[in-house]
C-alpha cells in the first residue's frame, strides 16, 4: 500500500469517534453499533499500518516520507504544516498502537459491555487513538504536541470515566495538570529549537543541529533538558510520576492501553526521535539516564508493598519505563524503543489480564452483594483454579518482565542495561546507573511474583459464598490475551542480540538504522562484549531468578489475611504502602499553599483589600470627603461668609503690598 | 465575488454605512413593541454581519496599510473630519463585533424581560460604537466612539444588571473615564503640537502619528505616552487596572458581559498597537517602559490565573482569566515579532470566542438555577449533557488545548516574545498550567463529581435556540484552532507593518540564527 495512504489510520478513528459519540448522546442503548465500529475502526487502521509497512519492507525509504495535509500556522519565519510523518521509527510506533490498541479496544467489548456509558467509552477511546497516531506521525514538534496534549486529553476524560465519584474526577484533573508542568517544558524546548535553528520539523533539525549548534553547548543542553521535563510529565518519570498511579481510577482497559502501552511511552519516543539532540548533550543525557535508573527503582520498592492489583502494575510501569529512559539516556535508542515494543505487549497482557480478574471478583462480589474491594490482592488467593487461562498468561508476561530467557522482556531489559553498563566506560557515572537498574530488575521479579502468588496461589481469599460465582472471562476477553501472550513470549524476535544461536539478529537496530544513524555517530552505543557480557548475562539471569523464587516463597511463607482483617502496616513497610509520602508531601508543599496564597493573599488582600480597597475606593471616598468639604463651606451662614472675605482679602493685601 | 462588489462599488459605502445602519435600526428598534423589537433588532444586526462580510474579500490587505480610507467633511475650523479606514487588524476586530452581536441579540430573547425595546437599541447604539472604535482613523471622531460606546454599555450594565448593578456600573464608567479623559487632554496636546510644527490644525491620525516627533511633543512624549497608557491599560485591563472588571462582569445582563470580555477589551490591546505604541516608540521601547509593561503583562498571566482558581463565582473566575489572556496578547504586542504580534492578534479573536461562548454558557445554566456560585452545582454532565460538552469544549479551547483556537494565539506569543524577553516568556509559558488548573477545577466542580443536589436533578439541556447561538462560536473555535492560516495571512502585513512603526530599524522579518555564534563543529 502506498503510504500516502496514511492520513487514513487517523481518520478511520476519527470516524469511529464521531459515531460513537453521536450514539453516546443520541442513543446510547445501541451498543450493538458500538461494538463492531469501536474496535472495527481500528482494525481497518491497523489492517492499513499493515499494508504500509509491507509496502516499505522490501525498500525502506532512507530519509522520512513527509505527507503535508495542510498549511496550519504561518507567522514570520514560522510555517507549520499539519503533516503526517512516515519512517521506520514512526512505523514501527504505528504498528503497535494500531495492533495493541485494536486487541485492547475488543477486549473492552467484553469488559464494560454492561456499562451505560459504552457508547461514551469507545468515542473515547477511538478519539485518544486519533490524538496517539497524530502524536507518532507528526513531522513536526507542534504537530507532535497536537497529538501530545490530545492524548492527555483523552487520558483526563478516561481517567474520570466514572466521575460521579470525586476521587475518579480528581484523578483526571491531577493527571492533566500534572502533565501540564511538563508540558512547560516541552514548550519552552521549542522555543529555544525555533530561534536557534529556525525550524520546527524534526527531519530539519536532525540535519541543521550537528551543523548549526555546538556538541555539549549551552543551547542543546538546555533545549534536551526542558524536552525531558516534557518527557517526564507524560512518562510519568521522577519527580512527576505521581499521576499514573492515581491514573488507575480509569477503567482497566485504559489503564492497559492508555497508561501502559501507547500514551505514556509517548516521552520515550520523543527522545528517540529527537535522538540527534540528546546525543549532542552528554550532560541531558546522562540526565535522563540517571532519572529513568532512580525511578525504576524507587517505584519498584513501591510496588514491593501495594495491594491493589493496578496499584501494583501502575508503579511496575514507572519502574518500566525509567528503564527506557535509561536506555536512551544511554544512546541506546534502539534498546529503549525495543522495550518499549515488548513492555507494550506483556504489560498491557498484564493489565488486561488484572481486568480479567477483577472482571470475576466484581461479579462474585456484585451476585453476593459484598462490598469488599474487587482490586485487592489480600482478597484473591488461588484463583489459578477459577481463572486458568488468564492464569498462565499472566505468568508469561510475569515470566517476560522478570526477563527470564527466552521469553520478550529478557531481551529488551538485557540490551538496555549492558548499553548502561558499556556507557560506564567512558562515564562511570553510568556504573552507578547500571546498578540501580539492576537492583530494580530484582525488585520487579520480586514484585510481580508477589502479585502472581498473592493472587493465584495459595487459599482463596474471596469468601465461601462468592468463591462459587468466580468464573473465567468470555473469550472476546481471553482471545486478545492469548494473542498478547504469543506476543509477549515471541517479542524478543524482532531484535536478538549477536550471542543468540537463532538469527534474525538486530532485526529492529537495522530496520530503524536511518533513524537513528546521526545520533549515532555522535554518540555511539557501547555494548560490552566477550566475557563481560556473558557475565552481564549471567547476573541478569540469576537476578531474575532469585527475585521470582523469593517472592514466591516469601509472600505464601505465612498465610495473607483478607483485607478487612488484614493488620496495619509498620515500620518501613508502612513508609512503603503510603507510597514516601510523596503525595502527601506535594499536596502541602505546593498545592496548599498555592490555593492558600491565591485565595487569602493575591485575591483578599492584593486584589480586594489593596488595589480595590485602598486605591480604588480609596481614591473614591477621597473624592467623597473633598467633596463634603465643599458642602460644608457653602453653609449658608452670612458670617462665616464675611470672615473668610475679610481673611482673603488681608492675604491678597498683604502679598500685593510685599 | 470581488467584481460584484466593485459593481456595486462595496468599497465606497460600507464603512459608513455599517455604522449608520445599527444606530438607524436602534431608532426603530426604540419605538417599537417588546416583541417586534427582538425581532427588528436581530433582522439588523443580521444584516450587519451580512454586510460586513463582504470586507473579507474586498479590502486587499497585502499593503499593511490603511485601506478604504474615506474623510467627511465634519468640523473644518477644527481639522476634525469623519476619516474612516481598514487594515489587516480592524478588519479583523470588524468581522468579530459583527459576527457576535446577532448572537447576543438571539441570546437575550428569553432573558431579558423588561423595557425590551430600550435594550435592544443600546445593543444597536454601542454595535456603533464599537465599530467606529475599529475604523475611525481621525482622533477626535475616534475619542467620540470609544466614548459613546461607555454610555449604551453603563445602561446595559446599570438597568438589566444584578443586584449590585448600580456600583458596578458607576466603578465601570468612572474607571474608564478616568483613562479617557487623560487620552484627550494628550490627543488635544498632540494636535497643538503638531500645529505648532507644521502650521496645520488637524485631527487625522495619519497627520498625527507623522508629526508625534515634532520638536515641541519630543520633550512631553512620556507624559503623552503615559496618557494613553492609562486609557488603553484600563480597558485591557492589565494588572493592576484590572478590578473594575469583575464587578462589571459578575453584574451585567450574559450579552453585557459577553460584548465586554469579547470586543470592549480588546479596545486596549486595539489601542496599544494602533496608537499608543506607533505615536511613541522611543517612550514604548525606552528600558524603563519596557520593564514595567512586561512585568504587568506577566504579572497579569500568572496573577489572573491564579485569583480566577479561587474564584466562588464562575463570572468572576471567567473575569480574571481574561485578566490572564489578555496579559499574553500584551506580551505579544510589545514583544514586536512577526509571531509575537500575530500571536496577540489571534488572542485578542480567540479569547472574543473561547469567552464569549463561556458567558453564554453561564448566562444559560444561570437562567436555569438563578446561581452562579460553582459550589452549588456537581456531577450535572449526566442531566445536560450537551451544555456538558459543550462546556467541556469552550474550557478546553480556553486552556489552548491545540486543535482549538486558543492554542493558536497562546503558542506564537510566547514563541515570538521568546527572543525579545526570554525569562519573562518563561514565567508566562507557567500560565498554561495555571489555566489548566483553575478551569479543570471548575469543570470538576460544576459537571462532574456526585450529583448530590435534588435541585440539580431536573435541570433542562440546552434549547435549539441557545445551540444557534452558541453554534457559530464552536465552529469558530475549532476552525481557528485547525485553520487559522487565512487569518494570519489576511493580518501579517498590518502587524509587520506596526513592527516597523514600532521597532523603526529593525529587521522585521525572519529568523536569526542565534547560535551559530557558538562556534558549530
Amino acid at each position: 500500500m502506498n503510504p500516502s495512504w496514511i492520513w487514513l489510520t487517523i481518520a478511520l478513528p476519527f470516524i469511529g469517534f464521531l459515531v460513537n459519540g453521536a450514539l453516546a448522546l443520541a442513543k446510547p442503548e445501541a451498543k450493538r453499533v458500538v461494538a463492531i465500529v469501536g474496535p472495527g475502526v481500528l482494525l481497518a487502521a491497523f489492517a492499513v499500518a499493515v499494508g504500509i509497512f509491507a509496502g516499505l519492507w522490501g525498500n525502506p525509504p532512507d530519509q522520512p516520507l513527509v505527507f503535508p495535509l495542510w498549511a496550519w500556522i504561518g507567522a514570520g519565519g514560522l510555517e507549520i504544516n499539519l503533516a503526517l510523518q512516515v519512517d521506520q521509527l514512526s512505523l514501527v510506533m504505528l504498528l503497535v498502537v494500531t495492533g495493541v490498541g485494536s486487541l485492547i479496544h475488543i477486549f473492552s467489548v467484553g469488559y464494560m459491555v454492561a456499562d451505560p456509558g459504552f457508547a461514551r467509552f469507545f468515542a473515547y477511546l477511538n478519539l485518544f487513538m486519533v490524538f496517539m497516531l497524530i502524536l507518532i506521525l507528526g513531522s513536526s514538534l507542534p504537530v507532535l504536541f497536537v497529538g501530545w496534549e490530545g492524548v492527555g486529553l483523552c487520558s483526563y476524560l478516561l481517567i474520570g470515566f466514572w466521575y460521579q465519584e470525586k476521587a475518579n474526577a480528581d484523578a483526571g484533573k491531577k493527571a492533566f495538570i500534572v502533565n501540564r508542568i511538563g508540558d512547560f517544558g516541552a514548550l519552552v524546548a521549542m522555543f529555544i529549537l525555533f530561534w536557534s535553528l529556525g525550524t520546527l520539523e524534526f527531519a530539519e533539525i536532525a540535519t541543521l543541529a550537528p551543523t548549526t549548534l555546538a556538541v555539549g553547548g549551552a543551547t542543546v543542553t538546555a533545549a534536551t533538558l526542558f524536552l525531558f521535563l516534557g518527557c517526564a510529565g507524560k512518562s510519568a518519570q521522577i519527580p512527576l510520576y505521581v499521576w499514573l498511579p492515581d491514573a488507575m481510577a480509569g477503567p482497566t482497559p485504559v489503564s492497559a492501553l492508555i497508561h501502559a502501552a501507547t500514551m505514556v511511552t509517548a516521552g520515550v519516543y520523543l527522545v528517540a526521535r529527537t535522538s540527534v539532540l540528546f546525543a549532542m548533550a552528554p550532560l541531558s543525557s546522562a540526565v535522563v539516564a540517571g532519572v529513568g535508573a532512580l525511578t525504576a527503582i524507587f517505584a519498584a520498592t513501591i510496588g514491593l508493598r501495594q495491594y491493589d492489583i493496578k496499584k501494583v502494575l501502575a508503579y511496575s510501569t514507572v519502574s518500566q519505563l525509567g528503564y527506557m529512559f535509561l536506555g536512551v539516556g544511554s544512546a541506546a535508542y534502539t534498546a529503549g524503543v525495543f522495550h518499549l515494543v515488548t513492555h507494550a505487549f506483556f504489560k498491557a497482557l498484564l493489565f488486561l489480564g488484572s481486568g480479567s480478574v477483577i472482571h470475576a471478583m466484581h461479579h462474585a462480589y456484585h451476585a453476593t452483594h459484598s462490598h469488599d474491594d474487587a482490586q485487592d490482592i489480600r482478597n484473591m488467593g488461588g484463583l489459578k483454579r477459577y481463572l486458568p487461562t488468564t492464569f498462565i498468561l499472566m505468568l508469561l508476561a510475569t515470566l517476560a518482565i522478570a526477563g527470564i530467557p527466552p521469553f520478550s522482556g529478557f531481551f529488551s531489559k538485557d540490551e538496555i542495561l549492558a548499553s548502561a553498563f558499556g556507557r560506564g566506560a567512558e562515564h562511570p557515572i553510568y556504573y552507578l546507573f547500571w546498578a540501580l537498574g539492576a537492583a530494580a530488575a530484582l525488585l520487579t521479579a520480586f514484585y510481580m511474583m508477589r502479585m502472581m502468588a498473592m493472587t493465584f496461589w495459595g487459599e482463596n481469599r474471596t469468601g465461601a459464598t462468592e468463591r462459587e460465582h468466580l468464573h473465567e472471562a468470555p473469550m472476546v476477553m481471553t482471545g486478545p490475551l492469548i494473542v498478547l501472550g504469543v506476543l509477549s513470549v515471541i517479542g524478543g524476535v524482532i531484535n536478538l542480540p549477536a550471542f543468540w544461536p537463532t538469527p534474525p539478529h538486530h532485526g529492529l537496530e537495522r530496520w530503524l538504522e536511518p533513524v537513528l544513524a546521526p545520533a549515532a555517530r555522535l554518540m555511539p552505543v557501547q555494548i560490552p562484549h566477550g566475557a563481560t557480557e556473558y557475565a552481564l548475562i549471567g547476573a541478569a539471569i540469576l537476578i531474575a531468578v532469585v527475585g521470582l523464587v523469593a517472592g514466591y516463597r516469601t509472600t505464601l511463607a505465612k498465610p495473607i489475611t483478607a483485607a478487612q482483617q488484614a493488620p496495619e502496616e509498620v515500620g518501613f513497610a508502612k513508609v512503603l504502602f503510603h507510597k514516601y509520602y510523596i503525595d502527601e508531601l506535594y499536596h502541602s508543599l505546593i498545592v496548599r499553599p498555592l490555593v492558600g496564597i491565591s485565595r487569602f493573599v493575591l485575591w483578599r488582600f492584593v486584589d480586594q483589600g489593596v488595589i480595590d480597597g485602598a486605591g480604588v475606593n480609596g481614591s473614591a471616598g477621597l473624592m467623597k470627603s473633598l467633596g463634603w468639604l465643599g458642602t460644608r463651606l457653602q453653609s449658608g451662614q452670612l458670617g462665616f461668609y464675611v470672615i473668610v472675605f475679610l481673611v482673603g482679602a488681608v492675604w491678597l493685601l498683604h502679598s500685593v503690598i510685599r | 465575488m470581488n467584481e460584484l462588489l466593485t459593481s456595486i462599488g462595496y468599497n465606497n459605502w460600507i464603512l459608513p454605512v455599517l455604522l449608520v445602519v445599527p444606530t438607524a435600526g436602534a431608532l426603530v428598534v426604540g419605538l417599537l413593541k417588546a416583541e417586534a423589537a427582538k425581532r427588528v433588532a436581530l433582522a439588523v444586526t443580521v444584516i450587519e454581519l451580512v454586510l460586513s462580510l463582504g470586507l473579507w474579500v474586498s479590502v486587499d490587505t497585502s499593503s499593511g496599510t490603511m485601506e478604504l480610507v474615506r474623510a467627511y467633511r465634519w468640523i473644518p475650523q477644527w481639522g476634525i473630519t469623519f476619516a474612516l479606514g481598514i487594515d489587516g487588524i480592524s478588519l479583523m476586530m470588524v468581522l468579530l463585533t459583527t459576527l457576535l452581536m446577532p448572537l447576543c441579540v438571539l441570546g437575550s430573547f428569553n432573558y431579558i424581560t423588561k423595557r425590551e425595546p430600550g435594550y435592544y437599541a443600546l445593543l444597536l447604539v454601542l454595535t456603533t460604537g464599537m465599530l467606529g472604535v475599529f475604523v475611525a482613523i481621525d482622533m477626535f471622531l475616534f475619542y467620540v466612539f470609544w466614548e459613546v460606546m461607555l454610555i449604551p454599555m453603563y445602561f446595559l450594565i446599570g438597568i438589566w444588571g444584578g443586584k449590585n448593578r448600580l456600583y458596578a456600573s458607576l466603578k465601570f464608567f468612572i474607571y474608564t473615564m478616568a483613562g479617557s479623559l487623560l487620552m484627550l487632554v494628550a490627543i488635544l496636546a498632540m494636535v497643538r503640537g503638531a500645529a505648532v510644527a507644521t502650521g496645520t490644525v488637524s485631527f487625522s491620525y495619519f497627520h498625527l502619528l507623522a508629526n508625534a516627533g515634532a520638536p515641541g511633543l519630543v520633550a512631553i512624549a512620556p507624559w503623552l505616552f503615559l496618557a494613553f497608557f492609562l486609557a488603553f491599560a484600563i480597558k485591557v485591563p492589565m494588572f493592576p487596572f484590572h478590578t473594575w472588571l469583575p464587578d462589571a462582569h459578575v453584574e451585567a445582563p450574559t450579552a453585557g458581559s459577553v460584548i465586554l470580555a469579547s470586543v470592549l477589551l480588546k479596545m486596549g490591546t486595539y489601542g496599544f498597537l494602533r496608537f499608543a505604541i506607533p505615536f511613541f516608540p522611543s517612550v514604548a521601547y525606552s528600558e524603563l517602559v519596557q520593564g514595567v509593561v512586561v512585568s504587568l503583562a506577566v504579572i497579569g498571566i500568572v496573577y489572573g490565573a491564579l485569583v480566577a482558581m479561587v474564584q466562588p463565582d464562575i463570572k468572576k473566575l471567567v473575569a480574571y482569566s481574561s485578566v490572564s489572556h489578555l496579559g499574553f496578547a500584551m506580551l505579544g504586542i510589545w514583544a514586536a515579532t512577526v509571531q509575537g504580534v500575530q500571536g496577540a492578534l489571534m488572542v485578542m479573536i480567540g479569547h472574543g470566542f473561547s469567552t464569549g461562548a463561556l458567558f453564554f454558557l453561564i448566562g444559560m445554566i444561570y437562567e436555569r438555577r438563578h446561581t452562579r456560585e460553582i459550589a452549588a452545582f456537581g456531577g450535572i454532565a449526566r442531566v445536560v449533557p450537551i451544555f456538558s460538552l459543550i462546556l467541556t469544549v469552550v474550557a478546553l479551547a480556553s486552556i489552548g488545548l491545540p486543535g482549538l483556537n486558543g492554542f493558536i494565539g497562546e503558542f506564537l506569543v510566547l514563541v515570538g516574545s521568546f527572543k525579545t524577553y526570554p525569562i519573562a516568556t518563561g514565567i508566562a509559558t507557567t500560565g498554561v498550567i495555571f489555566a489548566a488548573a483553575y478551569l479543570l477545577w471548575a469543570l470538576q466542580r460544576i459537571i462532574f463529581n456526585r450529583l448530590d443536589k435534588p435541585e440539580n436533578e431536573t435541570i433542562p439541556d440546552l434549547t435549539v435556540r441557545e445551540l444557534v447561538v452558541l453554534a457559530p462560536l464552536l465552529i469558530g473555535i475549532v476552525w481557528m484552532g485547525l485553520y487559522p492560516k487565512p487569518i494570519l495571512d489576511k493580518m501579517e502585513p498590518a502587524a509587520k507593518r506596526y513592527i516597523e512603526m514600532a521597532r523603526p530599524g529593525q529587521p522585521v522579518e525572519g529568523v536569526t540564527i542565534t547560535a551559530r555564534a557558538e562556534g558549530a563543529r
